[in-house]
């Protein structure tokens, strides 16, 4: 584990030099997008014959969906081009991996800087929404971690993908066809419900939905016993995509 | 059987050594030795073996075959043990390039688990060493590569190595940058680290190597020191000649004057011990070379003769 802790402190030195970038647009992306579609959207919603989606406010339906689905898109940013970058184009790994430390300390120390990554996000995110008044209970703190897991049940699998990879090509194909039709269509904007069976039930099937749901159930409150469904199916998709990742990453740098 | 006597104290111990990959024999039973304090070459053009067998000694990929011993330890099994005393410079460097010249060490040393006070003073001396200590606060991407190349060299020693590896280290390099490396290099092996290169420059294996193997294709063709390998498979000297294009004369004209000739696409090599006797000789069969050069054999003749083509082509 030890190993791990160096190539966390390797990105932490990288990100000293570039956190201030990073932190800005972390509370700009959820400022623009509640103002825009929560205040915005939300105000033609609440002059509408039904008012509330849901039964709440059209911005406190939305702000935690958005919290879970902005985890979903670091998480791809993150696994694709930055560690293409670190296995081929920088040779991040290949220096690291002229050490002590192992193909699996690389791993663990990728995941555990990315949770911490995506914790810090999803932390700008909750203020964001603290200052748009849609939090009303201390529970809803731990929406939070609801993010991060829906965070590492993407990154996971997207980075077994990644390092199986030798070319770019495919990683724009994901965002198109994988991270965005799941933005728009996840049950972030409007209620899974509203979609035909088939969509629903491919929905269901992504970590998502479920990350959606849990993260929106710790906000509002309101969670029943789906929620133990919602957080396996997290830690699920994570782990099928941590065992994954150990194969094709030591596959690809140690041959 | 590079040299036996080695065995007992060998660093790296190699036997029947090989690397296969899906449908590609990268290395082929290989044995040698590598004892301490040596500096010991991989010598061959692209494509011969010389990194697949690197990657072994560092550990990072496990041999298909025979037997590979490095600080008396199993690469497979104690690999992270063993890299812990390694120094590696790849092939093409891995340097941060998002980090300061002086961050790249410090990083680096702490991969090592050197305390940082420790890691910090490292990073200075070896700045100090590799001549990029007014650098020190520079992105790396603004190097040239040279300096690249001695940063790399100086983040392989952050560790203070017993064993240096360093796959071509002078590849891509101007004369002057080669010579500051080749230069720091000497100096290393006088400190009594055990340098094992790859190169597929002739005078870098002679500059830097006590002993050294030649490697074509996958095989190891012949090892020893450069001295002994060219008395042994070279002339003394070579007699080049060069003709006007497309009045390159018939070879049987220069039978008997040198032991061996040796046609090339440019020019003609006359393998011999007394080059100017044999430009005498040429001269008196009426031949008129556009120029002639007199010159001591060279690894590359060596090369040449055990494979029959020059090893950049």
């Amino acid at each position: 584990m030890n190993g791990a802790l160096r190539v966390v402190e390797h990105h932490l030195t990288v990100y000293r030099r570039t956190w201030k970038g990073s932190v800005f647009m972390s509370f700009i992306s959820p400022i623009l997008f509640l103002a825009a579609m929560g205040l915005g959207l939300g105000s033609l919603i609440s002059r509408g014959p039904v008012r509330t989606v849901d039964g709440v406010a059209y911005l406190v339906f939305l702000a935690p969906g958005l919290l879970a689905a902005s985890a979903m898109q670091s998480a791809y940013v993150e696994t694709t081009y930055p560690i293409m970058a670190r296995i081929q184009w920088e040779r991040t790994y290949e220096g690291m991996l002229a050490t002590p430390i192992a193909v699996l300390d690389v791993l663990a120390g990728e995941f555990g800087w990315l949770a911490f990554r995506l914790a810090l996000g999803s932390g700008a995110f909750f203020l964001v929404m603290l200052v748009f008044g849609t939090i009303h209970s201390v529970l809803a703190v731990l929406a939070i971690v609801a993010a991060v897991l829906t965070g590492l049940a993407f990154a996971a699998p997207i980075l077994a993908w990644t390092a199986s990879r030798r070319t770019d090509q495919s990683f724009a194909l994901i965002g198109r066809f994988v991270i965005t039709p799941l933005f728009l269509l996840g049950g972030v904007f409007f209620p899974l419900h509203q979609l035909p069976q088939l969509l629903q039930g491919i929905a269901w099937l992504t970590p998502l939905a479920h990350g959606v749901a849990l993260a929106r159930g710790l906000s509002l409150g309101v969670l029943g016993p789906s929620a133990f469904v919602h957080l396996a199916v997290l830690l699920l998709y994570a782990a099928i995509g941590i065992v994954a990742a150990r194969i094709t990453l030591q596959r690809r740098l140690v041959q | 059987m590079a040299d036996a006597a080695h065995h007992n104290d060998a660093l790296i111990h190699a036997r029947g050594l090989t690397k296969r990959f899906a449908n590609l024999t990268a290395v082929d039973a290989i044995d040698f030795d590598v004892g301490r304090g040596e500096a010991f070459g991989f010598l061959g053009p692209n494509g011969a073996g010389k990194t697949s067998t690197m990657r072994m000694i560092g550990c990072v990929s496990s041999p298909s075959g025979g037997t590979l011993r490095v600080l008396g330890m199993d690469p497979v099994r104690d690999g992270p043990r063993i890299r812990a005393r390694l120094g590696v410079v790849p092939q093409s460097d891995t340097l941060d390039t998002e980090l300061h010249v002086d961050e790249n060490l410090f990083t680096y040393a702490r991969y090592f688990g050197l305390p940082r006070d420790v890691a910090r003073q490292r990073a200075q001396q070896l700045l100090d060493f590799v001549q990029l200590k007014d650098r020190a606060r520079d992105n790396v991407e603004f190097l040239s590569g040279g300096m690249k190349r001695r940063l790399t060299i100086a983040r392989a020693l952050v560790n203070e190595p017993e064993l240096l590896l360093l796959d071509e280290p002078t590849t891509g390099l101007d004369p002057q940058a080669r010579h500051l490396v080749w230069d720091r290099l000497y100096r290393l092996k006088q400190q009594g680290v055990t340098i094992v290169l790859t190169t597929h420059y002739m005078d870098e294996a002679e500059q830097l190597c006590d002993r050294l193997v030649v490697m074509d294709k996958a095989k190891i063709v012949a090892f020893g020191s450069p001295r002994s390998l060219i008395d042994q498979y070279s002339s003394r000297e070579v007699l080049e000649l060069r003709f006007p294009i497309d009045a390159t004369p018939a070879l049987d004209k220069l039978n008997g004057l040198a032991e061996r000739i040796e046609a090339l696409p440019d020019r003609v090599l006359l393998y011999t011990n007394d080059g100017e006797a044999a430009a005498v000789a040429v001269h008196s069969r009426g031949l008129r070379p556009e120029s002639i050069l007199v010159r001591r054999s060279t690894l590359e003749d060596v090369f040449l003769r055990l494979t029959g083509r020059s090893l950049i082509e």
